[in-house]
């Protein structure tokens, strides 16, 4: 069971949730093309930083949320060959437009005239996936379809041991970050 | 409409006023994170962009196909578009940054980003033809993945799902290469 909110009131509180996710986008300085694209370039860690803290905050919440009957998941499928191949083109595009499609939204209000065009760009993108995707659900979808699986369940190692894992990589890592790769007009905050 | 100069308005190829309105990344994360415990518990539909942003896309086709032929499309029948929380989100995103943006007074038009035009040049078109094929790439693929760095990404591996983590090594990877590849050191000094 979810908190008792109607289906109504939750569908409207989306609209509060998205402008925070929103204001917390352009505050955490990744509605920024300099910042997302010096990322994959290891020159600023402000994406890392944002998203890698987000997972295990978010994750061990919801966590606790799921045990005690107040959410439940939504795993997306894995159909191995289209995440794969999904993920490599949306990393290439990512670098290329600069943004993602979250942030590319955020960006298009910050005054960026390129991530407004990119935007135009990603209705294309949908327009022409919609358009072939009854032969990509076909050919590409099927295979390795291993279904909504989640980590714990083919390894074993439980939920909260995944969290442990996933904090102490993020410890070492954040560390690493802020004592050895500080890069000067990398990372702006101090 | 203010010009961009990059030499005395900027830290590192970032706006002053953009710096200034920045908060400690490790609060935004915690700050999205406890915004998921919401999406989750109340809204029952975790934070994502591209679902919603490809339904929208079917106004773009409308025109070419008409509503029968978009109301015919496979894709488009299982996700029409409409006023769910999915598209509410879409919406709030773009409110949410615009007000953050006009209270921090960090607006500014920006046609060619620092990083690029070090790389290469300051042409506007060069930058908008990359941004309109960059924006093609990424959401095909998103799709084609089911999902974006914010629906796998952040909502996806919280779950520790299986897809999400392959999408965000993956996607993480293929980015690094591309970079690699648009931001290598001009061997033959071309302009």
């Amino acid at each position: 069971m979810n908190f008792p909110v109607s289906a109504e009131a939750a569908r409207w509180l989306a609209l509060p949730v998205g402008i925070i996710f929103g204001v917390l986008l352009h505050r955490g300085g990744v509605a920024n093309y300099n910042v997302i694209v010096n990322q994959f370039r290891f020159k600023d860690f402000t994406v890392l930083k944002v998203m890698f803290t987000a997972i295990i905050v978010g994750g061990i919440g919801v966590l606790l949320l799921k045990s005690s009957g107040h959410a439940q998941y939504h795993i997306k499928p894995a159909n191995m060959l289209g995440v794969v191949l999904g993920a490599t083109l949306f990393g290439a595009g990512m670098v290329l437009y600069g943004y993602c499609p979250g942030t590319g939204v955020a960006a298009m209000a910050t005054g960026s005239l390129h991530a407004i065009v990119g935007f135009v760009g990603m209705l294309a993108g949908g327009v022409l996936y919609a358009l072939s995707f009854t032969w990509v659900e076909a050919h590409i979808q099927t295979v390795a379809a291993m279904g909504k699986v989640r980590l714990p369940d083919i390894t074993g190692v439980p939920d909260w041991g995944w969290f442990v894992i996933l904090a102490a990589i993020a410890a070492v890592v954040f560390w690493l970050i802020e004592t050895r790769f500080r890069t000067p007009g990398g990372d702006l905050q101090t | 409409m203010k010009e961009t100069n990059y030499s005395s308005k900027t830290i590192g190829g970032t706006d002053r006023a953009e710096a200034k309105a920045r908060w400690n990344p490790y609060i935004v994360g915690i700050g999205i994170g406890v915004l998921s415990w919401i999406a989750f518990g109340v809204l029952d539909e975790p934070l994502g962009i591209s679902t919603a942003l490809s339904s929208a896309s079917s106004v773009c086709a409308l025109p070419v196909m008409g509503s029968e032929g978009v109301a015919h499309n496979a894709y488009w029948a299982k996700n029409p578009l409409k006023w769910n929380g999915g598209m509410l989100l879409l919406m709030g995103t773009f409110i949410g940054s615009l007000l953050s943006v006009l209270v921090s007074h960090s607006f500014r038009l920006e046609k060619v980003p620092a990083t690029w035009q070090k790389q290469f040049g300051g042409s506007t078109a060069k930058r908008f033809v990359a941004a309109f094929l960059g924006g093609v790439i990424i959401m095909f693929g998103a799709r084609m993945a089911g999902g974006c760095t914010s629906g796998h990404g952040i909502s996806g591996s919280l779950q520790l799902a299986l897809s999400s983590w392959t999408f965000f090594l993956t996607m993480f990877a293929s980015g690094v290469v591309t970079a690699l590849i648009l931001f290598r050191k001009p061997a033959t000094a071309s302009k």
